[in-house]
């Protein structure tokens, strides 16, 4: 069934005249908990089928090496040992990811399931033991011999760049894997030319924004299954994403993609680090097929830490000239991402020098731009999206330029911002990159966070404690991100994926009951619920009448998944046309059943007839009895399956402030008070949103305060564990105020923006600029992200922090 | 590779026994050989917490034990927390009320060790919560919620005892 005109209508603007719904808006407990709590998740490695198998990689311990000989015999000879495949006899039977892109300046590399002639790092799998528990798996890792001609490794980003520098891909030609060069307005490319002559001061920083990682809880783990009688493949997979590794399975495999089944139940969070195919998705995938039995790999924490995609890690420099009045008059960043060995699947390594270009400009008028980005292979783990993608980096450069400006003006901080914010008459708004803000209230969330840190009242304190010799601080961070990205703006520009759009199939079961299928899927978002109280609404049925399913491709219409902060407009989008078609057909039915004219009714007295006079259930029953009981002409059955592409996006905008105090003694950082101010349009549900504010702030202090993947000069990883590589706890975060505003979405349906990354986005930029301010009495100012006691203690004792 | 070695304890008030390896961990044991697979394995190196069972009363590590450790001894995974007609234990109440989880991943060794916590502290304060949290890592939920839910519980558990 074609999409209706009053659909398309529709996804321009959200119906001010239809009445808020019941559950929509709601503080509702999660449909998801209670299996959760009660140890009845579904989560991958959960998953038993009847005789498997399990999997265990032989890593590389080199970072960058040629592969002379890998002898397995002694391994296949193992106890328990069902099979020892290697690199070249993989290469047979799977083809390598080939990420894609049609943008200028892009060579595309493979990433092999195993390595097949040399290993790009550390962790990379060279060979795959299958035997019949993990522990005798890993007993025959021990008994391969392998042969490593070490060649140099690249860990230094700049250095690799170098044109002298050995090359990690022959194929490509150069380290340099992307390079991408953007200018708009009147400016002359180039960082250290002339200002513009109006310009009363010109901020220059280096800045760098140090490789991260996710650290899902879960760690990735895959279950394949292979039946060689119907020729299909189940793959049970801990992914954001079953739409995209479907597809890449058939791609690799060779198998056809309707033979290709992905189902990712409970995911125990992703953050982006699992929304990328990996090579060990695929090896099962293969293993199971060779094999005929069940295959199942679970990573352990090292292997997570080696192997899976990481994030951020970047070199930025950058300019930001103002007038005298604070007015911004241009910027420049020339930004080198440090992209590891290779380029993730299907997103690309360009994705997050890319969208850092991109997203630079930041909620503020700026009208004339260059930047550079250049994305460098390295002898590290991939680098893939994180939770704010680009933004968390663009967001700390942008912001600490603002922030260096305002200290050289004399301008308050928070003042400066408002003075460069978009103003709410430039809305729609196109930024210098092109991308469209259909609207967003900055300045009302920098008075709301002014207003509930306290600002004036802190300032106040500020002065008493710099005079008591105390490091008291106060940061802002303003941002705005593009959230429900449609086809207009795909996520990963030039990618073979489509990502602009999400379907749902809502069906109503003639027991009246709805089940809706979403392609978009959970891994902590709560999904299950909000996107159930949305379908709720729209049939005006209880919540506990719709049984909200995902994470399956048996059932789900095609999608791509949850990333991008785009489950609820999205999904919600896609749920809303599924329901309301679901909703008019019911409401025809029920007409129909009462031998009256709906529409007659509704303009008698605009209540909507129907589903209120006639249960679903007995409208059911006569949709499945088939056309003897249906108006002339209706095709019998009550499903819908609709797609929902809302072309641009929308934005999604916060400010977030907070006071933080500085040890003297032990350089310590205690966060005296956070506020994170925002707005995600129609809050769908009080408690999910809260939560995702909250979750994103405290893994955005974590970046800002902990968190580093550490590299040695040999390309091996320092922090392998979480021992080395440190995640907050509870003792080490503070309570976080969160302030909503309900700034309803002039382009999407629903009016939903979207939350999923705004805390990490905001928060590192906000730490470092609130411990620039502690510090202003000793002029130093942090230009890395992260920011720790150590650091601190070499800044303040006058030693310049080892860089690396 | 050592012969397997009987073990036999109760789990949840039920005695089980099984035959594990002298080197098979315990909660590999709990989730492959017993099928309770509500302790979940996040980092097998004691630091992310989300095998804590209850060991002896205790909270544990499972991650950090063999299964013939627990030989004799008396477990209570995340699957007896709550009572045998269903009704949910005043823990798992109040983490739903408060949406203390998200993913859910590391909910069952957080649950464990704030049972552990209000049984040795009934009255604990919010920096007594954290502290005593600490043992567990969550990613998703920025651990207010949870330490919310653990406040409320206590209230909950000291009003109904």
């Amino acid at each position: 069934m074609p999409v209706a005109d009053s659909d398309r209508a529709a996804s321009r603007a959200p119906d001010p005249a239809r009445p808020a719904g019941k559950l929509v808006g709601a503080r509702i407990r999660r449909v998801e908990d209670r299996r959760l709590l009660t140890g009845r998740g579904s989560y991958t490695d959960d998953y038993r089928p009847g005789n498997p198998l399990y999997a265990a990689f032989l890593r590389s311990q080199d970072a960058h090496a040629r592969i002379v000989s890998i002898d397995v015999s002694a391994a296949r000879a193992m106890p328990g040992v069902i099979a020892v495949v290697t690199g070249a006899e993989m290469a047979r039977v799977a083809k390598p990811m080939r990420a894609r892109s049609t943008m200028p300046g892009y060579r595309p590399t493979s990433l092999p399931v195993l390595a097949v002639e040399k290993v790009r790092h550390v962790g990379e799998a060279m060979a795959v033991v299958v035997a019949t528990s993990r522990y005798l798996a890993e007993d025959a890792l021990e008994k391969i011999a392998v042969e490593l001609e070490p060649l140099p490794p690249l860990c230094d980003v700049e250095a690799a760049a170098n044109p002298e520098a050995p090359w990690l891909h022959d194929e490509a030609g150069s380290n340099v894997l992307v390079s991408r060069e953007f200018a708009h307005g009147e400016i002359t490319p180039g960082l250290n030319r002339t200002a513009p002559a109006n310009a009363a001061v010109t901020i220059k920083e280096r800045f760098r924004f140090r490789r991260h990682a996710a650290i899902c809880i879960e760690p990735r783990s895959y279950v394949a299954e292979y039946n060689s009688g119907t020729g299909e493949l189940v793959l049970h997979s801990a992914t954001q994403c079953p739409g995209v590794v479907r597809t890449a399975l058939a791609e690799t495999l060779d198998i056809q993609e309707h033979l290709v089944r992905v189902v990712a139940i409970d995911v125990g969070g992703g953050f982006g680090a699992k929304s990328s195919v990996y090579p060990e998705e695929v090896a099962v995938s293969a293993l199971a097929r060779m094999l005929e039995r069940p295959v199942k790999w679970t990573s352990d924490r090292r292997e997570d830490l080696l192997t899976t995609s990481q994030g951020w890690d970047e070199v930025i420099g950058a300019e930001l000239s103002l007038a005298a009045d604070g007015t911004i008059l241009e910027l420049k960043a020339d930004i080198t991402a440090d992209i590891g060995a290779y380029s993730v699947y299907p997103w690309t390594l360009a994705i997050e020098p890319v969208q850092t270009v991109s997203f630079m400009p930041g909620p503020y008028r700026v009208s004339n731009y260059w930047a550079r980005a250049l994305g460098v292979a390295t002898c590290k783990a991939p680098t893939g999206p994180y939770r704010g993608v680009g933004r968390p980096v663009s967001t700390f450069v942008m912001e600490g330029l603002i922030d260096r400006a305002a200290r050289q003006l004399g301008i308050d901080p928070a003042e400066l911002r408002m003075r460069n914010f978009v103003r709410p008459d430039q809305f729609p708004y196109k930024t210098a990159t092109g991308i469209v803000w259909d609207d967003a209230p900055f300045e009302e969330l920098m008075v709301r966070a002014r207003a509930r840190l306290g600002y004036d009242e802190l300032r106040a304190e500020q002065q008493r404690a710099r005079a008591a010799g105390r490091y008291l601080g106060i940061g802002f961070a303003a941002y705005c991100e593009l959230t429900g990205i449609g086809s207009a703006t795909p996520a990963a520009p030039g990618m073979p994926i489509p990502a602009g759009t999400e379907a749902a199939t809502v069906r109503v079961d003639p027991s009246g009951t709805v089940t809706a299928m979403f392609g978009v899927a959970s891994h902590g978002q709560g999904l299950e619920t909000t996107l159930g109280q949305v379908v709720a609404d729209e049939l005006e049925v209880p919540l506990a009448a719709v049984k909200v399913a995902y994470g399956d491709t048996a059932f789900a219409p095609y999608g791509t998944g949850s990333y991008a902060s785009r489950g609820a407009v999205m999904g919600g989008g896609a749920g809303i046309l599924a329901a309301r078609a679901v909703r008019e057909k019911a409401d025809l039915i029920a007409a129909h059943l009462l031998e009256s004219d709906p529409r007659a009714g509704k303009a008698a007295d605009s209540q909507p007839r129907g589903v209120r006079q006639i249960s679903l259930r007995a409208i059911a029953q006569a949709a499945y009895a088939g056309s003897k009981r249906l108006p002339k002409g209706m095709e019998p059955g009550l499903e819908a399956t609709r797609f929902y592409d809302p072309y641009y996006g929308t934005a999604t905008a916060a400010v977030h402030a907070l006071a933080l105090e500085i040890d003297p003694e032990t350089y310590a950082i205690r966060i005296l008070r956070y506020v994170a101010a925002e707005d995600c349009g129609r809050i769908i549900n009080p408690l999910v949103v809260d939560g995702q504010v909250l979750g994103g702030v405290v893994q955005g202090l974590g970046a800002a305060l902990l968190e580093q993947v550490i590299y040695d000069d040999h390309g091996q990883l320092v922090t392998g564990s979480l021992m080395d590589y440190l995640v907050p706890s509870a003792a080490d975060v503070p309570t976080i105020i969160t302030e909503h505003l309900e700034h309803l979405s002039p382009t999407t349906l629903g009016g939903f923006r979207g939350v999923g990354e705004s805390g990490t986005i905001g928060a590192p930029a906000a730490v470092a600029n609130a411990i620039a301010d502690a510090l202003a009495p000793l002029g130093i100012v942090p230009n890395e992200i992260p920011i720790t006691p150590d650091w601190l203690f070499r800044a303040i004792n006058g030693r310049r922090p080892e860089s690396g | 590779m050592a012969e397997p070695r009987k073990v036999r304890f109760k789990v949840n008030g039920a005695v089980r026994e099984g035959l594990a390896e002298p080197r098979k961990l315990l909660v590999d044991f709990i989730r492959d050989d017993l099928g309770l697979t509500g302790t979940h394995i996040g980092c097998e190196h004691g630091i992310c917490g989300a095998c804590t069972i209850l060991f002896n009363g205790e909270a544990a590590r499972s991650c950090l034990m063999l299964a013939v450790q627990a030989d004799g001894a008396e477990l209570t995974t995340v699957e007896g927390l709550a009572a045998a007609d269903g009704k949910l234990h005043p823990l798992q109440e109040a983490f739903w009320e408060h949406h203390a989880l998200q993913c859910g991943f590391c909910t069952p060794g957080m649950l464990m060790t704030a049972y552990d916590l209000l049984q040795v502290n009934p009255t604990p304060t919010e920096e007594e919560i954290r502290t005593g949290l600490s043992a567990v890592l969550c990613r998703c939920t920025g651990y207010q919620g949870i330490v919310e839910a653990v406040k409320a519980a206590a209230g909950r558990m000291r009003s109904s005892s």
